[in-house]
């Protein structure tokens, strides 16, 4: 499998409208290598799936500002699992307070990234994952 | 996923979608499994129309391949959607962006859209999208629509693949000597001059007619000799009057795409109707078992050479023994 890359869609539930944080990944995240699927805002957790499913991503990038992360992220996680996509790593970016970051991780999420994050952390822990 | 790839294969054929993106996985990543997938799909394929959209970046070409899908899903038809983006020639990584511009369509079960990275490849597509359209075309979409790389002169290879390959333009890129260069204006089945309400647009679609005109029976000729190689027989079909129309399109507010489908219809009905399609299909096939029997080849022979074989003949051309053609000889001994 040595044409592999890894793919990653990046995107952003509900509805606020701040997606520079998003194309600052995005753009990280091809300056590692990997091929990244930017779908921009305001997506449903029904669109990100989708597009997830579609693209056959093994990253899904959530960007999450509007402090809806505690309702979009369960449907998200829910929505992965119905698909039989659970191979699926989800990592949230935005900003989520510190008491909440144990909340997603028993949720499913693989990694949270708030403001201020290194973002060659970022592409460690992605390229770290167990990608199947 | 550990299921067989026959059996994601029977899966993708009545429609499930998960399965039919791990099939174009397969293939785009040149596994075992790829080639497996399209030993297996290839009997499946010939059925779908395929339509090539290319232009410069900026032109409005996701928008244009959104809009003529809406169009199409309306009258009922299903649509696969490929867009090609650019990888990074450094690091190798790409942002596709295409999909950002098709959401109008991304929730429908009758559209699937698959974005692929270009992965060195020249030419405005990737190595394997053409085999990605098989896949689409096997498992039933009546219409495959693919989208290229932002293109500029030379962006040629969707040509190639697709039935029907529309060229998107728009106003202010250029004037009437742009439009009598040799490339991707003489690749055009159909001309879509999109973003028409803005100025200019008489212009640009006046400098594209008179090309068109002047250029019609230096088509003819370009035409074969670009598609149509001579020693393939190909002066059999010397009638080829297709007169490329020029559509004026609004793509994000749905204007001009009912023409645009048209035109792109009445191409079609012209290459079924004259033969060239029957014709021109053998020629991609003929082009591609080349294609395919020179890299087969080539990594037969490159197993036979060893590493130390191949810095041995380098390092005499680099010292100016050995010229690169002797070169090719000397290593041609190890087949």
């Amino acid at each position: 499998m040595d044409n592999r890359k890894i793919r990653v869609l990046i995107a952003k539930p509900g509805l606020d409208g701040h997606d520079r944080g998003a194309k600052v990944i995005a753009r990280t995240l091809r300056d590692a290598g990997m091929e990244v699927i930017y779908t921009g805002l305001r997506q449903t957790p029904e669109m990100i799936i989708e597009a997830a499913s579609q693209e056959d991503v093994d990253v899904i990038g959530l960007s999450i500002l509007s402090g809806a992360h505690l309702a979009l992220t369960p449907r998200i996680m829910e929505l992965l699992h119905e698909k039989g996509m659970d191979d699926v790593a989800v990592i949230v970016g935005g900003i989520i307070p510190p008491e909440d970051v144990e909340k997603l991780k028993a949720m499913g999420v693989a990694g949270v990234f708030g403001p201020g994050s290194d973002t060659g952390e970022i592409v460690r822990f992605i390229q770290n994952l167990e990608i199947v | 996923m550990s299921m067989s790839v026959t059996e994601l294969v029977e899966k993708a054929r009545a429609g499930h979608r998960r399965s039919l993106a791990r099939l174009i996985s397969y293939v785009e990543n040149q596994t075992p499994e790829g080639a497996e997938v399209l030993h297996l799909l290839y009997p499946h394929t010939g059925h779908a129309y395929t339509v090539g959209v290319t232009g410069a970046p900026g032109t409005g070409k996701s928008c244009l391949v959104s809009s003529l899908t809406l169009h199409w899903r309306q009258q009922g038809y299903t649509v696969g959607i490929i867009a090609v983006d650019p990888s990074s020639p450094f690091t190798g990584g790409a942002v596709l962006g295409d999909r950002f511009r098709m959401r109008e369509i991304s929730g429908d079960d009758g559209v699937f859209i698959r974005s692929m990275a270009s992965r060195g490849q020249l030419g405005g597509l990737a190595r394997t999208t053409f085999d990605v359209m098989r896949i689409m075309d096997a498992v039933g979409f009546d219409f495959v629509v693919v989208e290229t790389v932002g293109a500029g002169q030379n962006e040629v290879a969707i040509a190639k693949v697709a039935n029907t390959t529309v060229l998107v333009e728009a106003p202010g890129l250029g004037d009437d000597i742009q439009a009598i260069k040799a490339g991707i204006l003489e690749i055009a089945d159909v001309i879509a001059v999109n973003k028409a309400d803005r100025p200019g647009v008489k212009n640009t679609v006046r400098a594209l007619k008179a090309m068109l005109e002047l250029g019609h029976r230096k088509r003819v000729i370009s035409h074969h000799g670009m598609i149509m190689s001579q020693d393939d027989g190909a002066g059999t079909i010397v009638d080829d009057m297709w007169m490329v129309p020029i559509v004026e399109t609004i793509a994000t507010e749905h204007k001009g795409i009912d023409a645009l489908a048209e035109a792109i219809a009445s191409h079609r009905a012209y290459l079924e109707e004259s033969g060239t399609q029957l014709q021109l299909e053998r020629m991609r096939l003929r082009e591609e078992l080349m294609d395919r029997l020179q890299t087969t080849m080539l990594k037969d022979l490159l197993q036979n050479i060893d590493s130390k074989t191949l810095d041995d003949v380098l390092d005499q051309m680099v010292s100016r023994q050995l010229d690169p053609e002797s070169a090719v000889m000397q290593l041609l001994e190890y087949r």
